[in-house]
């Protein structure tokens, strides 16, 4: 234990990634989109289903629920089949040893304006931090990943914090 | 739909129980594009050490913000919100999301309400906790 404690895991190559932006990626937002999502969570507000109640209560449209920032245009040429992202954006330089198992440590969105159907987000993401810690499951990896959606006007609507834990 | 003037510190939203079928869980593959098989597929998830299939981490994050949307209403707006994913949950088991008022206050001209959030099981094991701050319109 003392001797994996004495190797960090993160590597000059790693930290390097740091602040760098990925291409970006388009994501639609539309009546079908929210609709399907709102569904499957099971909201029960008219508003993310019937476009006059939306515009009722002062959105432009049906506005996105909570969590849903637009469906990632698909493209079998480009996208993985099964998570939709972009292949080949993998998890970035590889730690001073392998680390095999992965863990979704949580989710944060920050608003900055309404998200409605009809909008075209232009999704560009980042690492913003790599830690290390021990933990009850060994050493772990925490890496911080930032994804800023722009609207179709130029308006940055949304930044998405999530964080992944590798062990 | 909450009313500003009425909230106070210490509050607790009405509570939203939701109890995933694995159907929803198919409904949420599809809205949300996740298809990971380990939430639908009990032989695939089984094989990857879990005891079966399970709920997405993100539907609990949505679960969250209809929590925080039910309570606020179409006259406030979710700023921020968040969660930690520290627990799996089973479908066709009680997911309670709760949520308590921590502080209304007014900050450069707008009227906010944070808001302590989190999924509790039946036995009263805390999944999910999270935050929300909203802005009043």
């Amino acid at each position: 234990m003392t001797e994996a404690a004495a190797e960090p895991l993160i590597t000059d190559a790693m930290r390097a990634t740091i602040g760098q932006r990925s291409e970006p990626t388009i994501s639609e937002v539309t009546t079908t989109g929210v609709r399907m999502f709102a569904r499957s969570v099971g909201h029960v507000d008219p508003v993310f289903y019937d476009v006059e109640e939306a515009k009722k209560a002062g959105y432009r449209s049906l506005p996105a629920p909570a969590g849903y920032l637009g469906t990632p245009v698909y493209d079998p040429r480009y996208n993985d089949a099964t998570f939709g992202g972009r292949r080949g954006q993998g998890p970035g330089p590889q730690p001073s040893r392998p680390l095999t198992r992965i863990l979704n440590g949580g989710t944060e969105v920050e608003y900055f304006d309404d998200i409605c159907a009809g909008d075209v987000l232009t999704a560009v993401g980042y690492t913003s931090d790599i830690q290390e810690r021990a933990g009850s499951i060994g050493q772990m990896l925490i890496t911080t990943s930032k994804t800023e959606y722009t609207n179709q006007d130029g308006k940055l609507v949304a930044v998405m914090t999530g964080t992944g834990i590798r062990y | 739909m909450a009313n500003w003037a009425e909230i106070s510190e210490g509050q607790e939203l009405p509570v939203l129980k939701k109890n995933c079928t694995s159907q929803q869980l198919v409904q949420w593959a599809a809205g949300s594009g996740d298809f990971y098989q380990i939430h639908y597929d009990q032989d695939f998830a089984k094989s990857t050490g879990l005891s079966g299939i399970i709920v997405h981490g993100a539907l609990k994050n949505a679960f969250l913000g209809q929590l925080v949307h039910d309570w606020a209403g179409n006259n406030a707006r979710i700023k921020k919100y968040g969660c930690s994913y520290r627990g799996m949950d089973l479908p066709n088991e009680d997911i309670l999301c709760k949520g308590v008022v921590k502080r209304k206050y007014e900050e450069n001209g707008e009227k906010l309400v944070d808001v302590e959030v989190w999924t509790e099981q039946a036995n009263g094991t805390k999944t999910t906790p999270g935050f929300a701050t909203v802005k009043f319109l």
